[in-house]
């Protein structure tokens, strides 16, 4: 029997690995990855300083433990250039070449690039982002003897990283065209809070304000916003959302949207081919969190192992790792009818989300009011 | 009393501490929380946690 192939190495193709594994121990299961194949945990990287964390620290296991807890074929360093979706084949680039592989079922873990600013000037190759270890180790490197950091992004990685590096001494500023930080995700007063609490710490806020040219200016980097205003910088770092990695499955023929279109059974548009983590578009949603991901994993390791399973999301609140200002957000669904309601103390924000009947269907809690995330998400209906 | 870390997201659990909003007491040991417990920030099993020197 062919096995079943999993493209990517990451957090979502390693727990389908270890939940598949929970359900059968025989089926036999191939891993194909671009990096070196170590195990670590992704969510860690926009907090790792505080943590002390390096990047090799960062590793739990390499790729040869993770092949022996698997029971699986792990192969590093290998690339997929082409699906023949009609064959059930893959071409590999790899460490031996240019070779193929036939699969049983195949499940697309490809993750999501970091989304890169247009930006001109000289400097603009010099900007880093920070998306997997390897990055990570690079940026960790680039650190070395600065000062003043410039951070474009004031989402959820950009605040953790704003929090992560204020606390290892860094001097922060944050470039978001929204009025407020994470302004996708938090109602104004919230937003305020949060602004206010990270600006206790000595992060600088320059909202409204996008760059759009960095220039190298001797062992430094100009930055310049939309609006002409520069500032000069010892480092520059993009944290302005991620894209899912699309490609590969669309020049295979498979229906891709924002992400690879799957149904509630991470199908594909192909048959014997799944999708799952921050590359899918699960069911029309795109939720690239850990949560949804976790979920998505088991659902599918059941269906790989024969029982055809659909995925259910609960309502899944999003922890953002900012220690100066704890909190959690639960956003309403897209496009939702309603309107918060926010309740702003001195010591933190409950924000909560209502329908016109009512109904709860989003919250966001800061400072103290965090505590109250379980009782409010047992509240909300489910997202799928 | 000694501390775990989830393996996916970072999360810590004290001993000490407890999860007391998923009803586990503090000081409650380890060994003693249920199967069943995730991890409150990313849903893994208690089985995919692993233990952190303090």
């Amino acid at each position: 029997m062919n096995p079943i192939v999993i493209i990517g190495g990451g957090l979502a193709g390693y727990t389908v690995a270890r939940e598949l594994r929970k359900l059968d121990k025989a089926v036999p299961l191939i891993l194909l990855m671009a990096d070196d194949g170590a195990f670590y945990s992704k969510p860690m990287l926009s907090n790792g300083l505080a943590q002390k964390k390096t990047a090799s620290s960062l590793i739990l296991s390499g790729a040869q433990q993770m092949a022996g807890q698997l029971q699986a074929d792990i192969r590093p360093y290998t690339w997929v250039r082409a699906i023949d979706s009609a064959a059930h084949r893959l071409e590999l680039d790899g460490p031996e070449g240019s070779t193929s592989l036939e699969y049983s079922k195949l499940v697309l873990a490809l993750g999501a690039d970091t989304i890169h600013l247009p930006l001109s000037g000289d400097g603009a190759g010099a900007v880093l982002s920070v998306n997997d270890r390897v990055d990570y180790g690079v940026f960790r490197e680039a650190l070395e003897g600065k000062k003043k950091l410039a951070l474009l992004g004031g989402g959820l990685i950009g605040c953790e990283f704003a929090n992560d590096l204020t606390g290892a001494g860094f001097d922060v500023t944050v470039f978001d065209l929204a009025p407020q930080p994470l302004g996708r995700l938090l109602p104004p007063g919230a937003g305020r809070f949060m602004a206010e609490s990270l600006g206790a710490l000595g992060i600088q806020w320059r909202f409204g304000q996008s760059a759009s040219r960095v220039e190298r200016e001797g062992e430094h980097l100009r930055l310049t916003t939309g609006d002409g205003q520069a500032e000069t910088f010892d480092l520059v770092l993009s944290a302005v959302g991620l894209r899912p990695r699309i490609a590969l499955a669309q020049a295979a023929g498979i229906e891709a949207n924002r992400g690879i279109v799957t149904d509630r059974n991470l199908r594909t548009s192909a048959r014997d081919i799944h999708a799952l983590g921050d590359c899918a578009e699960v069911a029309g949603l795109l939720l690239p969190f850990v949560l949804p991901l976790m979920a998505c994993a088991r659902a599918l390791a059941a269906t790989l192992a024969g029982t055809d399973t659909a995925v259910s999301y609960p309502a899944m609140p999003v922890v953002v790792k900012t220690p100066a200002c704890p909190a959690v957000v639960c956003p309403p669904p897209m496009g939702a009818a309603g309107a918060w309601q926010e309740a702003v103390t001195a010591t933190g924000v409950r924000a909560l989300f209502r329908d016109g009947e009512g109904k709860l269907l989003g919250f966001a809690l800061l400072g103290d009011a965090v505590a109250e995330k379980q009782a409010l998400a047992a509240q909300l209906p489910a997202w799928l | 009393m000694k501390t775990y870390q989830c393996v996916v997201c970072g999360f810590i659990y004290d001993e000490a501490a407890g999860d007391p909003e998923h009803g586990i007491a503090p000081g409650t040991a380890w060994a003693d929380i249920p199967e069943d417990w995730a991890c409150p920030d990313c849903g893994v099993a208690k089985a995919d946690f692993e233990m952190v020197e303090v």
